[in-house]
């Protein structure tokens, strides 16, 4: 009976679960296929950080594919941006906490004019962010042309993508746990619970379907083991870094404006059906702007990470970041015919997607097999999105 | 009468829920120009699609002879094959290619595996002279107008050794010129043995044209008329166009009807510049407070551009004109603008352009004021959202097992009501619909009628664009009629028939 439920349940929101289910299958193989290397916690800690300037893309991604456009210029303009900070400190004497607001409001002009392009002049976004993407290229090797790759020295910039929350003093409890982490993973796993209880129990006054009681216990118990397990590795090894500390902030900002105001509500209806949301009084232009800007300020947090997890900025920083971007809100169930998609998927489809990396390089799997097996999981992905969605009609 | 070249008999084609056709018979004599005539939704076009093949075989009851064999056409390229063309009222070019392209386009001239394009454009020019176009046949589509791209359709069709055309409102697009020019070359066409089915809103091109005229309605052949033994006139088609009972379906009719104008337009004019040509002229009217006013007319006579085109311009049309809202001048450059001043517009198309399927009932009522249940930073409140989507699921009896379920599973009738609860959620004073009720079944026609009985008389204003005349006599306190982008007349319920409203809008 149990049983039964859990596959009931599992088989009506396979949309939902699909991604979480391929994410743990994939970790389970890895570990195995590597001896438990791969659950590590020094390797889940650098997977976090490896994950971070990906994830943020493709969080802004999800909008952008979501009204139903693309933007391929975001890896160079990521490079790009993390360049001139590069540049900024470097050589204009420029202080950490004027070059992120710099990165940041570089990267809205960025968006501001691929909205405009596309809301204004209507010129298919495919094309204006491919134009983007050439002029970003050759704008990255223009600006490094004299000095080459810069080194970043600030040592605070530097910690944005390599260094760890600090944490209390030892003060003989725990000793070597990242006391902090092990904290705030206590809270968000309360803080969870007691969401999802509250969320329950509105529902039920308002008469819905709810998860019958003994799914609910187990969906709890498993996210707060999942939370908990990953919790217990980061304080193990140095603690939460700071790169997994922004892509949470970033996550939850994202998702309560998706799901909660006004202006997510209108993003989903321009993606859902964009002639209904125009005469429904909802200003198309001014959606499609936002979502061009967002995506731009977060490609400058995106150049931010990147650059200073190097420690430098190179000619080449930015390759191929638009496609692991795309790929991973594809993968996290973004939909292809627009409308659909959550960002938190997104945050786990770029999960499956670095773990596949570092799980295969730990393996030592060639780079060839690598792209292949990349490209085979993103067509399986929309395959499952597109058949799942046929057979719903 | 010689022999027939076609003959469709008690042909039945069901949709889910209606009957399409309800045993159709329909006869074509060879080389004669039949006319076929009926209100929008009569069957007229669902009987040629299922003549070409566009509804298979066996999707339909019924035989089809044609040339002496029973035919049974899978697809469209069969009948093709047998000799049937037709030409519908969304033309089927291609504007980038060019005209000679065009023409061979699906049957082009080889020679071995290669086209032959020697051949191709000599073929072309003398198709172009068959249908008396005088152009270049290396000219791209794009560059022509709408009357010479249907001759070019014509040409296509000719090139094909058509035996018989059908040409479904053909000259509803065309200016006069072109549609005397169209009607001529028919008559050549006619000479030249080419038998050919017109399809035609326009009773005074029926009468100048036809040989024999058949009327449809509801879905049922009425009557086959013999044009040279005199039985074809305007006032017999009309007759046997609008034959239909209003039956007692609408609520009683308790409108108070106050002296206050809310609504008024004055000289509104209108050119869309994506298809270049004026699509209202001129257009005056007024609405009071309390009162349903009819807006008649046929499919494409500019009634849904009049509403768009004062709702928010959004497909940027050129206006020219005054509107009024509630005594001060207005004009919306958004819909936005329109709801703010206490406008609402249910589109004709619900699926197309009214509601978002993939999302649920109550996302759908709330959407076009969200604002109304947010806090001023713009968070959505989810309670009172679910709270007024319950509302209006129970005040317009929405028939769903909760307002968490996708519009998509809704029925049609359904789905409208969602449409409505939309826009009564933006609480306006003027709320247009257009087509309110189209492909819904009765029952849920009768509670749409309720709903806007109810609103009347709580002082809202409400304009009916309606092409179902039993619907605008049975539910209006005045009406317009609209034909060709103007108003063609206006009159009180008092004075109203279907043969005077029918009398105006097909001229």
């Amino acid at each position: 009976m149990f049983f039964n439920n859990i596959a009931k349940q599992l088989k009506q929101n396979i949309r939902d679960y699909g991604m979480y289910i391929v994410l743990f299958v994939i970790m389970a193989i890895f570990t195995i296929t590597t001896n438990g290397t791969f659950i590590s916690s020094r390797n889940i800690s650098n997977l976090m950080d490896q994950v971070g300037y990906i994830a943020v893309l493709a969080v802004g991604m999800t909008l952008v594919i979501v009204i139903r456009h693309i933007d391929l210029s975001v890896g160079f303009l990521s490079g790009f941006i993390g360049a001139i900070a590069a540049i900024a400190m470097k050589y204009w004497g420029f202080p950490i906490y004027a070059v992120i607001p710099l990165a940041l409001g570089l990267g809205v002009l960025a968006g501001g004019i691929v909205g405009f392009l596309v809301a204004e002049v209507q010129i298919p976004a495919f094309v204006a962010t491919l134009a983007g993407w050439l002029i970003y290229r050759g704008a990255i090797l223009l600006v490094l042309m004299s000095t080459g790759t810069v080194i970043t020295s600030d040592s605070a910039f530097n910690a944005i993508g390599n260094g760890f929350i600090p944490d209390i003093p030892d003060f003989g409890f725990l000793p070597g746990v990242h006391k902090i982490t092990l904290v705030l993973g206590v809270i968000a796993i309360i803080w969870f619970i007691f969401s999802e209880l509250g969320s329950r129990k509105n529902k039920q006054e308002y008469g819905f379907e709810v998860l019958p009681m003994d799914m609910f216990v187990l969906k709890l118990v498993f996210i707060s083991i999942v939370v908990g397990l990953i919790t217990y590795e980061l304080s193990g090894y140095n603690g939460m870094s700071w790169t997994l500390a922004i892509v949470l902030v970033v996550v939850l900002i994202y998702d309560f404006v998706t799901n909660r105001t006004v202006l997510g509500r209108h993003i989903y209806a321009v993606g859902g059906n964009p002639e209904a949301a125009a005469l429904s009084g909802i200003d198309v232009k001014k959606v499609t702007y936002f979502v061009f800007c967002s995506m731009g300020a977060l490609c400058g947090l995106s150049g931010i990470l990147f650059t200073s997890r190097l420690r430098s900025a190179t000619p080449t920083a930015g390759t191929l970041f638009e496609l692991d971007a795309i790929a991973a809100a594809y993968v996290g169930g973004v939909s292809a015919a627009g409308g659909v998609g959550k960002v938190t998927g997104s945050l786990i489809g770029a999960l499956v997607m670095i773990s596949l990396t570092s799980g295969m390089n730990l393996m030592g799997i060639d780079i060839s097999y690598q792209y292949i097996a990349r490209g085979t999981i993103l067509a399986a992905a929309v395959i499952f999105d597109v058949v799942t969605r046929t057979r719903a009609k | 009468m010689s022999t027939p070249i076609l003959e469709m008999k008690n042909i039945v084609k069901e949709f889910p829920g209606v009957k399409a056709l309800n045993n159709v018979s329909f006869q074509v004599a060879e080389g004669e120009i039949h006319c076929l005539v009926g209100e929008n939704g009569a069957g007229k076009s669902t009987l040629m699609k299922v003549l070409s093949g566009v509804y298979p075989h066996g999707s339909y009851t019924g035989d089809i002879v044609f040339g002496g064999n029973v035919q049974k056409f899978r697809n469209i390229s069969d009948s093709e094959k047998a000799g049937i063309a037709i030409i519908y009222q969304e033309l089927a070019l291609i504007p980038e290619m060019t005209v000679y392209e065009n023409i061979f386009l699906g049957h082009e001239l080889k020679k071995g595996y290669l086209v032959d394009w020697d051949e191709t454009i000599k073929r072309a020019g003398e198709m172009l002279k068959k249908v008396r176009l005088n152009i270049n046949p290396a000219e791209k589509v794009k560059d022509l107008g709408v009357g010479k791209q249907q001759l070019v359709e014509i040409a296509k069709a000719l090139s094909k050794e058509v035996k018989l055309l059908i040409l479904d409102e053909p000259t509803s697009a065309l200016n006069e010129g072109d549609s005397e020019n169209l009607l001529n070359l028919l008559r050549s066409l006619r000479e030249n043995g080419v038998t050919c089915v017109l399809i035609s809103h326009k009773l005074k091109e029926v009468i100048e044209i036809a040989d024999t005229v058949t009327v449809l309605r509801d879905g049922q052949t009425i009557v086959t008329l013999d044009a040279h033994k005199g039985e074809v006139t305007e006032n017999i088609l009309i007759k046997h166009m609008v034959g239909r009972e209003i039956n007692n379906i609408y609520p009683p009719r308790e409108h108070k009807i106050s002296d206050e104008i809310v609504l008024e337009v004055k000289n509104w004019s209108a050119y869309d510049p994506s298809i270049g040509r004026q699509i209202l002229k001129d257009v005056n009217f007024n609405v009071k407070k309390g009162e349903i006013v009819g807006f008649a007319g046929l499919m494409g006579s500019g009634r849904t551009e009049l509403a768009l085109s004062m709702f928010g311009n959004h497909d940027n049309y050129r206006i020219q004109g005054e509107m009024f809202v509630k005594g001060k001048k207005q004009h919306f450059n958004l819909p936005e603008n329109a709801i703010h001043a206490g406008v609402a517009y249910v589109t004709e198309d619900r699926k197309g352009d009214g509601l978002i399927l993939i999302q649920d009932v109550k996302q759908n009522v709330t959407l076009a004021n969200l604002m109304e249940i947010a806090s001023n930073v713009g968070v959505v409140d989810d309670n009172a959202e679910v709270k007024v989507a319950n509302e209006y699921k129970s005040s317009l009896n929405i028939k769903t097992p909760s307002v968490e379920q996708k519009v998509s599973n809704l029925s049609g009738g359904n789905q409208q009501k969602v449409s409505l609860a939309k826009w009564l959620f933006v609480k306006p004073d003027i709320l247009i619909l257009d087509e309110p009720t189209r492909g819904i079944d009765v029952g849920a026609k009768y509670e749409i009628y309720t709903i806007m009985s109810r609103l009347v008389q709580q002082g809202m204003s409400i304009i009916m664009i309606s092409s179902e005349l039993p619907e605008v006599l049975g539910m209006s306190d005045r009406i317009y009629i609209v034909s060709s982008g103007k108003i063609a007349g206006e009159m009180p319920i008092a004075e109203a028939t279907q043969e005077k409203i029918m009398k105006l809008a097909t001229d």
